[in-house]
């Protein structure tokens, strides 16, 4: 387990972290978005 | 009176030499007759005598699975008012009665449930006459569901209203529909979510992976998963049970409602199994996921969110009703299970197992007891009253 011995850097781990998975969900929801409504005609 | 008549009045007909006796009044009339075998117990013995609940473990399933789950499975009534009434979209309206009615029944149940747990009924008010002041949680959550019970028990009106022939008061509570369901938003907005931040008093006794500063927002987003798939449940088994109760709109509209309500339910459980995960990652709690509690953890993530997310919009996909039914049963068993690792397993989780709750017979009983009772009534109000149809005098008038 990743060591910290301040809370910065116990801060900067987890929201460098956070903004990574931030970026994969907002893709991610795009992608689901176009799954779920594929086939929906207009 | 005729079958057609009957139906479109709600009145039963009379069928000669039809028993009562039916294998589920059977069965129902038993768990009620030890139901209130059990509420005598509890009533004149004390709690000590029906529960295993203790110094380590006050809240027992009559919290976890009566309360935390009863509010939770109830909120269809709010999200489905919600999307006709605010959002406009008519085309789910013949849900709208079902779910205010399942509801209201859910937020009475809880009430009801809960006195088993507080004890003196008579004290119920006090939160509003004789306490320390307004800024607890418990507080809040008191108001927001007495006052959303009240709200629901007034959108409930107009079907019985009907069914009793009083024109003028019906049309007065059709009138207020639109303040009632910005008002039932509001207070479920609330009291949901401040169901969740009751466990941030307790950060020390709930596992890491369910405990997070995000709890309201966990309860209150899974809320509307366990509410859009409440709908869809209550739905299938109206359809299979009272079928010869719905009207035309009704059996036309129950395909529209089930594509639609599931897409939604399916788009709130990405978004919910996004924030959870955010929520690992926020505490940085990545390391617990390889413990036994992190086993029982993924199991939740992605067997009770991330895969009915996906059986949903596959279901919605491939325009497949079965595969929409059956996931809603899955949600919904996902929020339970949600509910009592918050408010249970994951609860007290440094204590040996000796030490942990196991829920007594008795309050296993008394939880049937009250899911039984809100069947029947359920029941009986769907076979009498204008729930599953519109009835003749009123029609269009939405």
């Amino acid at each position: 387990m990743h060591e910290f011995y301040v809370l910065q850097e116990f801060m900067l781990h987890t929201k460098g972290i956070v903004y990574i998975l931030m970026v994969a969900i907002l893709l991610g929801m795009v992608g689901f978005w176009h799954f779920l409504t594929g086939r929906e005609e207009d | 009176m005729s079958e057609e008549s009957a139906v479109v009045t709600g009145k039963k007909p009379f069928v000669p030499g039809k028993s009562l006796l039916t294998p589920f009044n059977i069965i129902a009339g038993i768990i009620v007759i030890v139901g209130l075998f059990i509420t005598v117990l509890r009533f004149t013995k004390g709690l000590g005598t029906v529960t295993n609940l203790d110094d380590n473990y006050p809240w027992g399933i009559w919290i976890g699975f009566d309360l935390l789950a009863g509010v939770a499975l109830a909120a269809g009534g709010y999200v489905t008012s919600a999307a006709v009434y605010i959002f406009g979209m008519k085309r789910f309206h013949s849900a709208v009665r079902p779910a205010i009615l399942t509801g209201f029944l859910g937020y009475a149940l809880v009430v009801f449930a809960l006195h088993y747990d507080v004890g003196r009924a008579w004290r119920l008010p006090y939160p509003f006459i004789m306490q320390q002041g307004t800024t607890s949680l418990l507080f809040e959550v008191a108001a927001c569901v007495a006052l959303y019970l009240t709200v629901l028990f007034i959108e409930c009106t107009p079907a019985p209203l009907e069914w009793l022939g009083f024109k003028k008061a019906r049309n007065i509570a059709v009138k207020l529909t639109m303040l009632l369901t910005i008002f039932g938003v509001v207070l479920s907005t609330l009291h949901q979510s401040s169901l969740g931040a009751l466990f941030l008093l307790a950060p020390s006794k709930l596992h890491p992976l369910w405990y997070s500063g995000y709890l309201p927002v966990f309860f209150f987003v899974s809320s509307i998963i366990a509410g859009l798939s409440m709908v869809i449940f209550e739905s299938t088994l109206s359809h299979h049970y009272f079928a010869d109760k719905m009207d035309e709109t009704h059996m036309n509209e129950k395909e529209g409602v089930a594509l639609g309500f599931g897409k939604a339910a399916s788009l709130v459980l990405a978004g919910y199994f996004s924030i959870k995960v955010i929520g690992i990652a926020v505490d940085n709690n990545w390391h617990y996921l390889a413990t036994g509690y992190g086993a029982w953890f993924l199991v939740e993530l992605i067997g009770f969110i991330a895969l009915p997310c996906l059986l949903y919009a596959v279901g919605v996909r491939e325009k497949n009703l079965t595969l929409i039914k059956w996931t809603s049963g899955l949600a919904v068993l996902g929020i339970i299970i949600n509910r009592l690792n918050v408010c249970l397993i994951a609860f007290n989780w440094h204590l040996p197992s000796e030490d942990k709750y196991f829920p007594h017979w008795m309050e296993i009983g008394i939880s049937v007891f009250i899911v039984t009772v809100g069947i029947l009534v359920f029941r009986f109000v769907v076979t009498r009253m204008p729930i599953l149809y519109e009835h003749p005098d009123y029609k269009d008038s939405h």
